[in-house]
């Protein structure tokens, strides 16, 4: 049955269906038993299924990826919250030189199939350290695959793919989007009522992580987006009259290679999006490889519309994230050149 | 089966003592003022084992000052960290108000542990050093930091010293050796070690301060902290605040043991339990723990035993999982009616003074407030200009970055 949800209730979905699924799958992070997690998206799970299937851990990154690589190898299907995507650092190690590389390391004896989710991103006056969005410290790491969720319903089928994932993978949430899509006014902010994407199957069904999503479809340019950007640049989209088609990436490692060639032959115009910083984010490795597989149909260069090279800012951060306007103006720049 | 126990479950998960609907009560302490003997500065680590099992207090619960911890200090000593505890408690009540109204994005209280960072900061030097979490801002008072400028601060607006990098309550005060904070938990309490290591290295007379969490006690600074400390006999105190509560994580899943202040043992640094409501005690354990830096023995660790009294921040409700009333259980009550209750037993204060004292507070914490909106409030700016995300990156601002700054002027929302 469909129902009405919000990206924290989608989310809470996902989780209570593998829970109810599979017995190996078990969630512990800080904070997420009992309370039910900060942003509430394991909210009555502790209750509905014990208390050694949804729990609290010491405050401890390093601790909670340790345990789940453990478990991960052992036979079990752990699935962690990183409270903030800007406290994963401690975890840094575990993931990248341990979770990421067992299979290969052991001769494919041992794997990790683990999830690690995270509300990443700005937008909610949380400065320095609960805005940042380190999607390509990730992406840059071989054995993990990275996905970036963007509305209720492709968080519920993506997150219940990363779960069944015999490899791990890194999942990001779009802190911003929770309760609402956010087309890039701080003044005006819908929740996800009404939304197409808000209706939601309550029951288990799956989106295949390596798939974009076409949210928007056109002819003039390609825009590619992930996160909260993906809502931004569809506002930026309509504001600036051109057709264009608008691919939310979805997952980024591997990322939808023909979704975005097949595009981008046929637009010949490209503008890569995204909230991170602009130097080596993941809008390089996309930009590097269109360049690569269709430079014969690029009509203009592709432009990537990023967060500056700088910390997140605390009260100046619409100066920070990407703006429908600096988008529409790269978009135009596209057809003019 | 009572909680905390072993429920019929292949894991052993631990829960906190008590949850919403519960009556929490908390055991009578066995601990008294006179119990424990201040031990010689030069002490082994291991002859202070009943300081860490035990707690070190000098307060009695009826308010009277005994034992050989006691500081004796001055009335004008105790006057003062009186005011200094009633002035954060004014200036956090008038923040959470302000937070409501949206002039700050977010605030975070002391309310309840007042009287730790104000005490100990006292008990320092101005020369040492203060390593803060987000709950010692009582320290900036000490040492002299203008009321204003701190509002200005959590306002975010053009007067704020960090330029609205960080989010309210980061307070930076390096005039005061209040060094920046940081919202990652724990992280400061193994970076303190390096600056005990630097005034050591320099042969200066100065001592670094730091603190952490129980919660963020499991994090691995932590244990970075105590064991490059112990190696380098770093001249650092290493406090560790057990107010019982880390959002809703509560001590008992930080740790598998219920004493924190043991730990420093296995690195054979002397430790201390000490009552962190109790304002002579904290002030006296910090005393000894800097004339011990001082002879070049190194560092000690001290667990704080106290409650959070209030929400983990604005964003925090934790009648969602804690008895609401659970703090009026504690048995260190509260840090400022405790000292209160001490100077009006000794017939130096009166509930009239106190009256007075905090009337007087309320004015200077409303004429600060007043003053600091002159300059913007979050809600309403203005803001540092957007020129602050590109400044002080780096030293000089490399091409890259001046490219993007540019960029920006075109764009900004100002």
């Amino acid at each position: 049955m469909m129902v009405e949800m919000n990206m924290v209730q989608s989310v809470n979905s996902a989780l209570g269906n593998m829970l109810e699924k599979d017995q190996d799958v078990l969630l512990f992070g800080e904070d997420i038993g009992y309370f039910g997690g900060v942003f509430r998206t394991s909210d009555g799970l502790q209750e509905k299924f014990g208390k050694h299937r949804v729990f609290d851990t010491p405050l401890s990154e390093g601790g909670i990826a340790a345990t789940a690589f453990g478990m991960g190898i052992n036979g079990l299907r752990p699935v962690v919250e990183i409270q903030f995507a800007d406290y994963i650092f401690p975890a840094y190690d575990q993931i990248v030189n341990e979770i990421a590389k067992v299979r290969h390391r052991s001769g494919g004896e041992f794997w990790c199939p683990i999830t690690i989710r995270t509300p990443a991103g700005g937008g909610i006056r949380g400065g320095h350290h609960h805005s940042q969005s380190p999607e390509s410290q990730f992406t840059h790491t071989p054995g993990l695959k990275v996905v970036y969720c963007s509305t209720p319903y492709n968080s519920k089928g993506l997150l219940i793919s990363a779960i069944e994932s015999n490899d791990p993978v890194i999942f990001f949430e779009p802190k911003r989007c929770y309760r609402g899509p956010f087309y890039g006014d701080p003044h005006n902010v819908p929740t996800w009522k009404n939304h197409p994407e808000a209706e939601v199957p309550e029951d288990y069904y799956k989106i295949p992580l390596g798939q974009g999503r076409l949210a928007m479809e056109g002819d003039k340019c390609t825009i590619i987006a992930w996160g909260t950007m993906v809502h931004v640049a569809e506002k930026a989209i309509i504001n600036s009259g051109i057709s264009c088609d608008l691919i939310d990436l979805q997952t980024l490692l591997p990322w939808d290679k023909k979704m975005v060639i097949e595009s981008v032959k046929k637009t010949g115009r490209c503008v890569i999006v995204h909230e991170a910083p602009k130097t080596s984010g993941f809008g390089s490795e996309l930009s590097a490889s269109i360049q690569e597989l269709c430079f014969y149909h690029l009509e203009s260069p592709i432009h990537r519309i990023a967060g500056w090279d700088t910390p997140f800012p605390h009260t100046t951060e619409w100066d920070y994230m990407p703006s429908t306007s600096r988008i529409v103006a790269a978009i135009k720049k596209t057809q003019e050149e | 089966m009572s909680r905390g126990e072993e429920q019929e479950i292949p894991l052993h998960i631990p829960d906190a003592p008590y949850r919403p609907g519960d009556s929490a009560s908390f055991e009578p302490w066995k601990w008294h003022p006179k119990d424990l003997k201040k031990p010689k500065s030069d002490c082994k680590a291991d002859e202070t084992y009943e300081h860490a099992v035990g707690l070190v207090r000098v307060l009695d619960d009826e308010g009277e000052a005994l034992g050989d911890w006691n500081p004796n200090l001055s009335f004008e000593e105790l006057k003062l960290g009186l005011e200094h505890m009633v002035r954060l408690r004014i200036f956090d009540d008038r923040m959470m108000k302000m937070q409501r109204t949206g002039k700050l994005s977010f605030y975070m209280k002391s309310f309840g542990e007042e009287g730790i960072a104000i005490a100990q900061t006292m008990a320092l030097k101005n020369e040492d050093w203060i390593f803060p979490t987000y709950r010692q801002p009582g320290a900036q008072f000490v040492r002299g930091r203008d009321m204003v400028s701190m509002i200005c601060h959590c306002i975010g607006n053009v007067e704020d010293n960090v330029k609205g990098r960080q989010m309210p309550v980061h307070y930076t005060y390096k005039k005061g050796r209040f060094i920046s904070v940081s919202s990652p938990v724990g992280t400061q309490f193994s970076q303190a070690v390096g600056v005990a290591l630097a005034s050591k290295y320099k042969k200066l007379d100065e001592v670094t301060i730091t603190w952490i969490g129980d919660g963020a006690s499991a994090e691995g600074d932590y244990h970075y902290g105590l064991n490059f400390a112990s190696v380098f006999k770093a001249p650092v105190i290493l406090n560790i605040v057990n107010n019982h509560w880390a959002i809703s994580t509560h001590y008992n899943i930080a740790s598998g043991s219920n004493n924190f202040a043991t730990r420093g043992l296995a690195y054979g640094i002397p430790c201390f339990r000490v009552d962190g409501n109790d304002f002579l005690a904290l002030y006296s354990v910090t005393k000894w723990a800097r004339e011990r830096a001082e002879l070049g023995l190194g560092a000690t660790h001290i667990e704080i035993l106290t409650y959070r009294a209030g929400a983990h921040s604005s964003s925090d409700d934790p009648s969602r999982y804690r008895p609401s009333d659970e703090h009026e259980y504690w048995p260190g009550g509260d840090p400022i009616e405790r000292l209160k209750e001490h100077l009006i037993k000794n017939s130096k204060w009166t509930e009239g003074e106190q009256e007075e004292l905090e009337k007087k507070i309320d004015q200077e914490v409303v004429a600060a407030y007043k003053e600091a909106v002159k300059y913007g409030d979050l809600a309403n700016g203005p803001y540092p200009s957007s020129d602050t995300i590109f400044t002080e990156v780096y030293e000089t601002v490399p091409w890259h970055l001046q490219e993007q700054w540019d960029e920006m002027k075109k764009w900004s929302v100002e």
